[in-house]
């Protein structure tokens, strides 16, 4: 039975509260925190960080990859095919990106299940992730946070089977991006929830469960999207969900995360799901995609590892001026410091596996893991000196230690000061590189480091990703 | 294999004042540190018979020695990153020894201040592929690489923070009071340990005064046949050993290398006592100009070069053996922490003041009765560096 067969998500630690945006603009802030994309994340990092959850989840590769976002850094360049090889999946993974839409995520989760349903795919791995950004002063500003989810489909040992689907479109002007814009646009409120998101969606869900013939009572959950809380609470009244039904949207907690909002939901429903349970799942945007789960005797397997809650512990406040410097939405004085050499294009293509998935090497002599602090290629070991003799090696995925580090005031880092340190890794093997994430006050020699794919501070052009360490 | 030992000397050396020279072009500082060793060694330009350059970042091929005027006569420009001054003085003195020509010109120059920028570029040591690209665009600054050394030597030798910070600051206390008794340094204060202690943090637990100046300066040397030396004066200076060694990265990217030491400065010193024949170098080393670009390397140097045990370091600090008073004076016209650190420069600005001790004319600073002088460079950082060491003497 096709179904979903692991799941995984990624919430930036970073809050910024609607009390602090009200009190830079002057107005009602009111309750809540949206979460915000590190400085050195984007969607391509958060989908990376959410797909990896899910496949240290799922003990399996993935044969397709899809990634939704409205927020994909090139408007030209797929950026599937950038996670993929972040995340290491062989060169003959389907890779595709999904975009334009809010309802990019469940586009990508029907094509998924048609994939595997049509026998062109094992296991369809299908990640959203978006930082999409209202301008300053305004509502969307208020609404919008960040993050990511990533559900795998397939057939073995699914967590929850696919009981049904049904979509439709509609090409409704609600919110748009032209070329030129960076900001949300949106119609006017009610007339986008009246004309726009409340019929549609009841639409498509009412005919949904009148197709395999379910009233709301047969479901456990309801996992809806919506674009703010009043909306939510007001669709599901006019389709007779009860409250306790429905899964809570996180938006006072995380904010509206687009195209992985609907997405995280599903997650976190899953998590708290028990065998038998059925779900209801619709993503919205330019039209519905709806669909039903029946959760298995396999969801004991998501039980013991880290969840929705444990996802969005140990958050971090920042302020408002850091989010707009975060953001680029203020210019800052340039630095005078020497600037950092350009990307070599050519350098990072010939040592892409390095700069990608974090390979390295081990030597098959000594046996010693060794990776280049430039990412030049292994030819000559470093311990035993033995010629072009060595296996590839992933650094990626071990943990290790700080060894030894710096506070470094002149690290060009949009969250100062940097810290650099020399992590040893688990396993073996040294790398000297920035960390992120990281409360100074706790940082100290021995800690405990894992690896988290990021933006570097600098680049030009081109997005500059590349591994840092991060505490664990 | 011979010894270089007593095949070669140094009968003149110049040194322009070290700072932000924004009265003076890379053309004056070569022409300025040229002529004065030029006119101490009593010669003229035309009797240089082939010259060794060194420069990191100002200049190009022999072309940049263009200033001098030298008629066709054979120049080599040499990089060695903050070696490179030394690496000039070795090219020169190796041809010397090698019969090839008899009176020789090394000459180091940097230009820093002329870019705009604060700090200095590291390509090839800190992100950058050697031909100024980048693979991964990742990097940290040259105060963060020698910081690792201080952080990792409080953790190592269980030294709490504040007294870990005190014990650096000793070290720049050291070298600006002795700078400032140097009219050539770039700088002239004088500290005190509060004062250290309380700067703002650079990378720490390096503070702005825990790093030297950046610095426009040039230096030079006349490096001669040993057996001609008295022919151009009666106090030659005669060069008893020079090593140079070259790390492959190894403490990059082996968890065995601890941050606490250097392989690459305890190997160049190692070699070069051989040669100098040097058993005990804490007894037998007069005085020492050693490679302080950031106070916590100075620490780690004393162990490596052997004139502390391997974490006595902060006992001979606290104690004073390296002070212009103590047991060992080391960097006493100020180091690169006060002098300054035009990064072609160095490694001949230390030689200038080592001759100018052996020849007993370092005025307020000279130490007594020297008879072995020391210098010591780190090209790159701990973990990727280039140590180099040269042993001079007034004795032949």
């Amino acid at each position: 039975m096709v179904g979903i067969t692991s799941i995984g998500a990624y919430i930036p630690r970073y809050r910024l509260s609607l009390e602090e945006i009200g009190k830079m603009w002057q107005t009602r802030g009111g309750p809540g925190e949206k979460a915000v994309a590190g400085y050195d994340e984007d969607a391509i990092t958060m989908a990376v960080a959410a797909s990896l959850d899910c496949m240290k989840r799922a003990g399996n590769q993935a044969d397709v990859l899809y990634l939704a976002s409205t927020t994909a850094p090139y408007k030209e360049k797929q950026c599937a095919a950038l996670v993929a090889s972040a995340i290491d999946l062989s060169k003959t993974t389907h890779t595709a990106d999904f975009t334009n839409t809010l309802r990019a995520g469940t586009a990508a989760m029907k094509a998924a299940i048609d994939a595997v349903k049509g026998g062109s795919a094992e296991n369809a791995l299908v990640v959203a992730s978006d930082c999409r950004m209202g301008a300053p002063k305004g509502r969307f500003e208020q609404l919008l946070g960040d993050g990511a989810a990533a559900v795998m489909i397939g057939e073995k040992e699914p967590v929850a089977i696919i009981e049904g689907a049904h979509s439709i479109f509609s090409d409704f002007t609600d919110l748009w991006r032209t070329e030129k814009d960076k900001f949300i646009q949106s119609g006017e409120g009610r007339f986008i929830e009246e004309a726009g998101y409340m019929p549609t969606m009841t639409e498509a869900v009412t005919e949904l469960m009148a197709k395999y013939s379910f009233t709301p009572k047969d479901f456990a959950k309801a996992v809806f999207y919506a674009a703010d809380n009043r909306n939510h609470s007001g669709l599901v009244k006019a389709l007779g969900f009860d409250k306790n039904q429905v899964q809570d949207s996180l938006f006072w907690k995380i904010g509206n995360t687009g195209t992985a909002a609907a997405m995280i939901m599903l997650v976190a429903a899953l998590e708290e799901a028990s065998p038998g349970d059925r779900i209801l799942f619709a993503g919205y945007g330019d039209g519905v995609d709806v669909f039903i789960f029946r959760v298995t005797e396999n969801i004991s397997r998501i039980k013991g590892t880290p969840l929705m809650k444990d996802r969005l512990a140990g958050t971090v406040s920042i302020d408002y001026g850091k989010y707009l410097l975060w953001r680029d939405l203020i210019p800052v004085e340039a630095s005078s410091l020497p600037e950092r050499a350009e990307p070599s294009l050519a350098t990072r293509w010939r040592e892409r596996k390095t700069v990608r998935a974090l390979y390295g090497a081990k030597c098959r002599k000594c046996g010693t893991p060794q990776i280049h602090p430039i990412g030049q290629r292994a030819r000559v070991c470093v311990v035993c000196q033995a010629k072009d003799d060595f296996d590839d090696y992933k650094f990626s995925d071990k943990t290790g230690k700080l060894f030894t580090y710096a506070i470094d005031q002149l690290q060009p880092t949009k969250n100062p000061p940097g810290l650099n340190g020399v992590i040893d890794f688990d396993g073996g093997g040294r790398l000297i590189c920035e960390l992120t994430d990281y409360d100074l006050a706790s940082v100290a020699t021995g800690m405990a480091v894992e690896m988290t794919f990021r933006k570097l501070s600098q680049g030009k052009g081109i997005v500059n990703y590349f591994w840092k360490a991060k505490p664990i | 294999m011979e010894s270089i030992k007593d095949k070669v000397a140094i009968v003149g050396m110049g040194c322009t004042r070290f700072g932000e020279r924004w009265d003076m072009g890379v053309e004056d500082l070569l022409v300025e540190a040229a002529y004065e060793a030029f006119q101490d060694a009593g010669i003229e330009p035309k009797d240089i018979q082939a010259a060794w350059l060194g420069t990191v970042f100002s200049g190009i091929s022999a072309m940049t020695l263009a200033p001098l005027g030298l008629q066709y006569i054979p120049i080599t420009r040499v990089e060695n990153m903050c070696a490179t001054g030394s690496e000039a003085l070795r090219g020169a003195a190796y041809a010397v020894a090698a019969g090839v020509c008899d009176i020789a010109l090394a000459i180091g120059v940097e230009k820093l201040k002329d870019s705009g920028q604060t700090g200095v570029k590291g390509p090839a040591i800190v992100g950058d592929n050697p031909d100024g690209s980048s693979a991964i665009g990742s990097g940290y600054s040259a105060p963060a690489s020698f910081a690792y050394l201080g952080t990792r030597y409080f953790s190592h030798y269980n030294i709490d923070r504040d007294e870990g910070k005190r014990m650096l600051a000793e070290i720049a206390v050291k070298n600006h009071h002795n700078g400032s008794l140097n009219p050539k340094a770039h700088f002239h204060n004088t500290l005190t340990v509060e004062q250290v202690v309380k700067a703002p943090i650079v990378a720490w637990p390096l503070g702005l005064f825990d790093c030297c100046g950046v610095s426009d300066g040039a230096a030079a040397a006349i490096v001669v046949r040993a057996d001609m030396a008295k022919n151009f004066r009666s106090d030659p200076i005669y060069i008893k050993g020079m090593a140079i060694s070259a790390g492959a990265r190894q403490g990059s990217m082996r968890q065995d290398y601890d941050y606490v030491h250097i392989d690459e400065n305890v190997r160049a010193s190692q070699q070069v006592y051989a040669q100098a024949g040097v058993k005990n170098p804490r007894k037998e080393i007069s005085c020492a100009e050693v490679h302080d670009c950031f106070t916590a390397h100075e620490l780690i140097v004393y162990e490596d070069l052997g004139f502390s045990r391997r974490g006595g370091a902060r006992e001979d600090i606290f104690g004073g053996t390296f002070t212009l008073k103590g047991e060992l004076p080391i960097n006493t016209d100020g180091g690169l922490k006060c002098f300054g650190h035009p990064l072609g420069a160095s490694g001949l600005r230390m030689m200038y003041e080592m001759y100018l001790q052996l020849q007993g004319k370092a005025g307020p600073r000279q130490v007594k009765n020297p008879r072995l002088a020391m210098t010591h460079n780190l090209g790159g950082n701990a973990g990727a560096g280039i140590g180099c060491c040269v042993i001079v003497g007034n004795e032949k």
